[in-house]
């Protein structure tokens, strides 16, 4: 009886952490427009088609690691019969995607995704300027 | 029977979902006025049913306890088994809401040669029940990542911690282990032991597997069938944010994940898992064991019309003088 109180305030504070998400992106301004990921100028076409490198980019850079670590192989033939030299920092990170905070990172805050691959690989574009 | 039947319905579910997510004017429907209608019907059936219960008049305390009652100052009172205070009462509803303390106290009976009546503690249900509560915990909280835009830092750590052994990639998250281990062995302590499976009901089975689908659908999108995770953040936000959209890449089997989601909180309301606001609304953990120290009175206490032996005495005074009885005035 002498209870209600404390129990319609917890009530409220159920309700409130359940819909927490609804006012902090009221609050935010979010919109459901998402991340816009800079492509490179100069290329068109990635090493596999966009809908595999939208869900499976972390797969494949997975199989060149274990393939150039473990079987020695260092060539990727691309689905288009293209060649590419398996390696993040020479490859994609040098050769398209120069801007790792304005295309890797972009995604990965977006979805909240913390990927260990910094720990090893550098952004070259860090390393030129710690460089000099 | 009852475990087949609740099976068969979420996986009819699931299946449903799923084709009808292949149907483009259907997508809107499963992806956005289901999980809409679902998540009002949580809501206003949640408080609904708390703001019930709060009407039930409780005037006494009930002491249920296993522990001294706080009394004379050379007895020793068990202040967390029998509490008379508000710091007890919370550290005692703290240590059932946070660790299941009564499950822990479960025991099993035995019938041995003899014949002889055995009991025996049983651990394992406790373990289960806090391995499945906790880890759906942690994952409703990692999950706050796709609904809110920046990623709060609780979470991003929360998710370091729950992939802490970096197996795989995308990395393999414990809890997802643990979740899905701690559903197969309360539905198998279910299905296995003779008198639990007679005394388990469809519901208890529904649930079970209803989360199990959520949970394995979940493990499937995350680990094998990989999704596109930026377009399910855009959905999420959509939704949360009032300008609901289904980007073209959201596949149907994440709509399977959104429809069992969507069914168990439409189900939650109506059904045994109101447990998690009924805990704390337990009237025999919930109160301080206060009956001998403090007035209770009765709130709905309204004057009754009394007759009290003076006003008796007075009335037939005459009566009771000339039949010789005693009187005491």
């Amino acid at each position: 009886m002498r209870d209600r109180g404390v129990i319609y305030t917890g009530l409220l504070v159920f309700l409130g952490i359940i819909t927490f998400p609804m006012w902090h992106d009221w609050a935010a301004g979010t919109t459901s427009r998402g991340p816009d990921p800079v492509l490179p100028a100069q290329e068109k076409q990635c090493v596999a088609p966009l809908s595999t490198m939208r869900t499976s980019h972390m797969q494949l850079l997975m199989d060149w690691r274990d393939g150039v670590v473990r079987r020695n192989v260092h060539t990727y033939t691309a689905f288009n019969g293209r060649n590419f030299n398996m390696s993040l920092t020479g490859t994609c990170l040098t050769g398209c995607h120069t801007n790792k905070a304005d295309f890797c990172d972009r995604c990965h805050n977006y979805a909240g995704v913390a990927v260990y691959c910094w720990d090893c690989h550098v952004d070259p574009k860090l390393a030129r300027r710690s460089a000099k | 029977m009852k475990a087949l039947s609740s099976l068969a319905l979420v996986v009819a579910l699931a299946a449903l979902a799923f084709f009808l997510g292949r149907v483009e004017p259907l997508r809107v429907v499963l992806g956005v006025i289901i999980p809409y209608v679902a998540i009002a019907i949580f809501l206003a059936g949640v408080s609904y049913k708390v703001i019930v219960w709060s009407l039930s008049p409780v005037p006494f305390r009930i002491p249920t306890s296993c522990g001294q009652q706080k009394s004379l100052s050379w007895i020793k009172a068990g202040w967390l088994e029998n509490p008379h205070s508000t710091p007890g009462v919370v550290a005692r509803m703290a240590l059932e809401v946070l660790l299941f303390r009564s499950l822990f106290r479960n025991t099993k009976a035995e019938l041995r040669e003899g014949p002889r009546l055995i009991y025996g503690e049983r651990r394992f249900l406790w373990l289960g029940a806090l391995a499945f509560h906790w880890s759906f915990l942690v994952i409703f909280v990692r999950h706050l990542r796709f609904f809110i835009e920046p990623v709060p830092r609780l979470v991003m750590v929360l998710d370091r911690l729950d992939s802490f052994f970096q197996v795989g990639i995308p990395l393999l998250y414990i809890t997802d282990v643990t979740i899905v281990a701690a559903l197969l062995y309360l539905l198998l302590r279910r299905l296995r032991d003779p008198q639990v499976r007679y005394i388990s009901l469809f519901a208890d089975y529904f649930a079970l597997f209803l989360i199990l689908g959520l949970a394995l659908s979940g493990v499937w999108m995350r680990y094998f069938a990989r999704i596109d995770v930026v377009a399910v953040k855009q959905l999420a936000i959509g939704l949360v944010t009032f300008s609901p959209i289904v980007p073209r890449e959201v596949t149907s089997l994440f709509l399977v994940h959104l429809i069992l989601l969507s069914t168990l909180l439409a189900y939650f309301p109506f059904s045994k898992l109101m447990h998690m606001g009924g805990i704390f609304l337990s009237p025999t953990r919930n109160l301080a064991n206060n009956n001998r120290r403090k007035r209770h009175v009765n709130p709905w206490d309204y004057p009754v019309p009394v007759h009290p032996y003076q006003e008796w005495e007075a009335e037939f005074h005459d009566k009771i003088a000339a039949a010789g009885l005693p009187l005491e005035k």
